[in-house]
């Protein structure tokens, strides 16, 4: 096996080894639906949710939170430990690049999203007897574009911070704000229009749009998909423009 | 026979400071060749420039006849690095990083023999994060070794290294260099580089102050020795003034003590038997690269 294979296996296992993280990937998505599923009634479409079944609003909900966490939060904070401990300036004298480690890494950090957002189908499926995404390529478009530019977003705030500390601590700015107007605390519909207008610009709040759309069988619009197509190209030129191996 | 690693005029400034000011060396193959200097001498940043970790501003460098600037790839085939505070992953096991480590390099080491080599063998399954400092260090040695380097640079080798663990250190990368691999050793301890080293670049503000083999280094610092002994039966210290290379005798209650030059202990230990003098409690402080160092720069280490 080649060094890229290696890299993305071993950082596979270590992303195994941490609990907390696979919780939060693969649990609290799960556990958000199967709580909301269980409300009596909240199977049938819902007024307020623009006639969304309640369940199949959460596990978009679900795949959305799945997106930022990692996206966010989570790769600023493991690239900027990297960083800081060491673990890319060392790969830096090996004939494989630290390019290699932060490919693999976004690679099984993806592979875990898609996991998630399959388990996440399959629970409100098989649970709840809530349609898969009706437009399966719409919504599998949106889910890669959403990690795209939200994973792209996180490596620009890994990029920019001095140290891991700060990595990790502009990747929960990020976080919480993206979750509000994106709809995440309560729904776009309740908004007022210019909040709505401000969400829609936001990488979560098309995501949450596109997701939401292609699973009640509605074609995504455009400008969704170019919302996030352009934060994935912007914040990815940005870092790899500005990223440092090394810590200063 | 060409050098291994040629160094001509390297320069790495920060800021307008030059950090590295226009050093120039040459190591020849087979030899463990010492940087040696205080902190902020500019050591680590010179060793990082020849690995194609950082950009000089100026100079030329050739490392196996490749250029670290523009041919990094092929020349980090073939060399080996352990480098100053870095870490692994917490949660990497000793076997997952040195296979980690194996797969990067076209002809490997197999890494069950590093593992004994280096006295991890039952540490194969414990996560990078339980190791002691000790073990991590003797890891990142491994993992310098992990691609049949021909050239190994290593970077305070033996920090964090109890001293029954440096000896051991010390034996085996005098085994890697019995092989013909050559060995930068970048240090700031003085008996490491005295033990281990053909030859020794003392580094201060970024420029070399002096570069020779480490006796070269003692010799040219000067200096003289001393002798202290006890003698068991009564002994003139005038007797003892005359003898060669001999520059001053005192007394301090029971012992003697003579100080000289070049190999007057010799002559002194000849007087004495000649006079039928028994000794006891036999010292000669030597002059030591730690004398030669303060002579040669001025200061002392730690300054």
């Amino acid at each position: 096996m080649n060094g890229f294979g290696r890299l993305a296996l071993v950082e596979g296992k270590l992303f195994l080894r941490e609990k907390a993280a696979l919780i939060g990937v693969f649990g609290l998505p799960v556990a958000l639906v199967i709580g909301f599923g269980l409300i009596p009634g909240f199977s049938n479409p819902q007024k307020g949710l623009s006639d969304q079944i309640g369940t199949e609003y959460i596990a978009a909900l679900g795949v959305a939170i799945v997106l930022a966490s990692m996206g966010l939060t989570g790769v600023p904070m493991v690239l900027g430990q990297y960083r800081e401990r060491g673990v890319l300036r060392r790969l830096g004298v090996t004939p494989v690049r630290p390019l290699s480690l932060l490919l693999a890494d976004l690679t099984v950090w993806a592979a875990a999203a898609v996991v998630s957002v399959a388990v996440v189908i399959a629970v409100v499926r098989l649970a709840f007897h809530v349609p898969a995404p009706v437009k399966p390529g719409w919504f599998i478009l949106a889910v890669a574009l959403g990690i795209a530019s939200l994973f792209a977003t996180g490596l620009l705030a890994a990029s920019v911070a001095p140290t891991a500390r700060g990595a990790a601590g502009i990747g929960w700015l990020l976080f919480f704000p993206n979750m509000f107007l994106a709809g995440v605390y309560f729904p776009t519909e309740e908004m007022s229009a210019t909040m709505r207008q401000i969400g829609n610009f936001t990488p979560l709040g098309s995501a949450l749009h596109a997701v939401r759309d292609s699973w009640m069988g509605i074609d995504p619009r455009p400008e969704y998909l170019g919302i996030m197509a352009a934060w994935a190209l912007v914040a990815g030129a940005l870092s790899a423009r500005f990223f440092r191996w090394d810590q200063a | 026979m060409t050098p291994v690693i040629e160094v001509t005029g390297l320069t790495k400034r920060y800021g307008g400071q030059a950090v590295v000011d226009g050093i120039s060396l040459h190591v020849e193959q087979g030899e463990i060749f010492g940087i040696l200097g205080p902190n902020g001498a500019g050591k680590t940043t010179a060793v990082e420039c020849l690995e194609g970790l950082r950009r000089r501003d100026a100079g030329q460098v050739q490392i196996l006849g490749l250029d670290p600037k523009t041919d990094g790839h092929r020349l980090h085939q073939r060399i080996g690095v352990q480098l100053q505070e870095t870490q692994l992953q917490d949660k990497l096991k000793v076997r997952e990083a040195l296979e980690l480590y194996a797969s990067f390099y076209p002809d490997p080491a197999d890494w069950r023999e590093l593992l004994d080599r280096w006295g991890l063998a039952s540490k194969s399954d414990t996560r990078f994060g339980k190791l002691s400092g000790g073990q991590k260090q003797r890891l990142f040695i491994a993992l310098a070794l992990i691609g049949n380097p021909e050239v190994v640079f290593l970077d305070e080798l033996t920090a964090g290294l109890d001293p029954g663990a440096r000896r051991a250190t010390w034996d085996l990368i005098a085994q890697v260099r019995n092989s013909g691999v050559t060995v930068v050793l970048v240090s700031h301890f003085m008996d490491e580089v005295e033990e281990l080293c053909d030859r020794v670049a003392i580094l201060e503000r970024g420029r070399i102050a002096a570069l020779d083999t480490p006796a070269g280094l003692v010799d040219s610092a000067g200096g003289e020795y001393r002798m202290r002994f006890q003698p068991m039966a009564p002994l003139h210290e005038r007797s003892l003034v005359g003898v060669p290379g001999v520059t001053a005798v005192g007394r301090h209650g029971t012992h003697v003590t003579v100080t000289g030059t070049g190999d007057f202990a010799s002559a002194v230990t000849a007087e004495l038997a000649r006079r039928q003098v028994v000794v006891a409690d036999l010292r000669i402080e030597g002059r030591s690269l730690d004398s030669a160092y303060v002579a040669l720069t001025g200061r002392t280490m730690d300054t």
